[in-house]
């Protein structure tokens, strides 16, 4: 094989990576519209749900974590985990925006206003 | 097995061991979980490389399970573990079919590392919120793949081993 023709599939490889990237953007990480709750999961079992309209300061987990709702938009205030990924994740108030704390298996996901009346309470 | 190849896969592991103590240095770039550069890879594609498929796995599992006994937290070495056998074996597919160069190869390597660990965060966390980074995932993989890869690539050509 020789090194234009690798060359060649490289790029081609990277190519369909990187459509699969846009059709994933598309499909999962695309959020456009503003998000009616905050839904708390800890290993996959929703323990809360705050409504965005409301401003307050939610612990989470036994004070692991701690969410903040200020203005229509959520974000990770404190967390106890060394990254500290959670608390840099950001403000988030569009349907399907995650903010996860994998240390404490905790997720807060942006839910929209149809959910809040169908959704399953676990 | 030959002393000199214990020897040379010993010391490989010992550099990926050092490349992930480099990396958990330095503070996350991006705030998403899981994307990283991936240093440690480089030593994984060029066992792949250089000493063949079983070492390479063999290297990147023990690095995984050392670094994670040394440096990491709790679920941790779930999340790596997932990531480095999925890279793993897309890795050596890759390499088998012989159309591709090391960069594409390290390339699927970023890439599924980053798909595995996600994979296992759904199955740990049971929720599948998680798939809302999996874009961002893929696209960090693919650009950690690329330099990892040329970097990997000029190691294999420079560094001169007989085992």
């Amino acid at each position: 094989m020789d090194k234009r023709k690798r060359l060649r599939m490289d790029i081609l490889l990277i190519a369909l990576l990187l459509a699969a990237t846009g059709v994933l953007y598309l499909a999962f990480g695309r959020t456009v519209e503003t998000g009616t709750s905050a839904v708390v999961r800890i290993e996959g079992t929703v323990v809360a749900r705050y409504s965005l309209l409301e401003d307050g300061v939610y612990p989470l987990n036994g004070g692991t974590n701690i969410l903040e709702i200020r203005d229509g938009v959520a974000w990770m205030r404190e967390a106890d985990c060394p990254d500290h990924i959670c608390m840099q994740q950001g403000k988030i108030n569009k349907t399907g925006q995650v903010i996860t704390c994998l240390p404490n298996l905790l997720t807060v996901t942006i839910e929209g206003g149809e959910q809040l009346v169908d959704g399953v309470v676990g | 097995m030959k002393t000199k190849k214990i020897t040379v896969m010993a010391l490989t592991v010992a550099l990926a061991m050092i490349l992930s103590f480099v990396e958990s240095q330095i503070p996350a770039f991006v705030a998403i979980p899981g994307v990283k550069m991936g240093l440690a890879n480089i030593a994984v594609v060029f066992a792949l490389y250089k000493l063949g498929w079983k070492e390479a796995i063999l290297i990147s599992l023990i690095r995984v399970f050392l670094v994670s006994l040394l440096f990491g937290t709790g679920a941790s070495l779930f999340y790596s573990m997932a990531g480095a056998v999925l890279s793993l074996l897309g890795m050596i597919g890759l390499k088998a079919t012989r159309q591709f160069s090391s960069v594409a190869v390290s390339v699927a390597g970023g890439v599924l590392h980053n798909v595995g660990q996600i994979g296992m965060a759904c199955l740990l966390l049971e929720t599948d919120v998680l798939r809302y980074y999996l874009p961002f995932l893929v696209l960090s993989g693919i650009l950690a793949g690329v330099v990892i890869g040329v970097i990997a690539a000029v190691m294999v050509k420079r560094i001169r081993l007989e085992v």
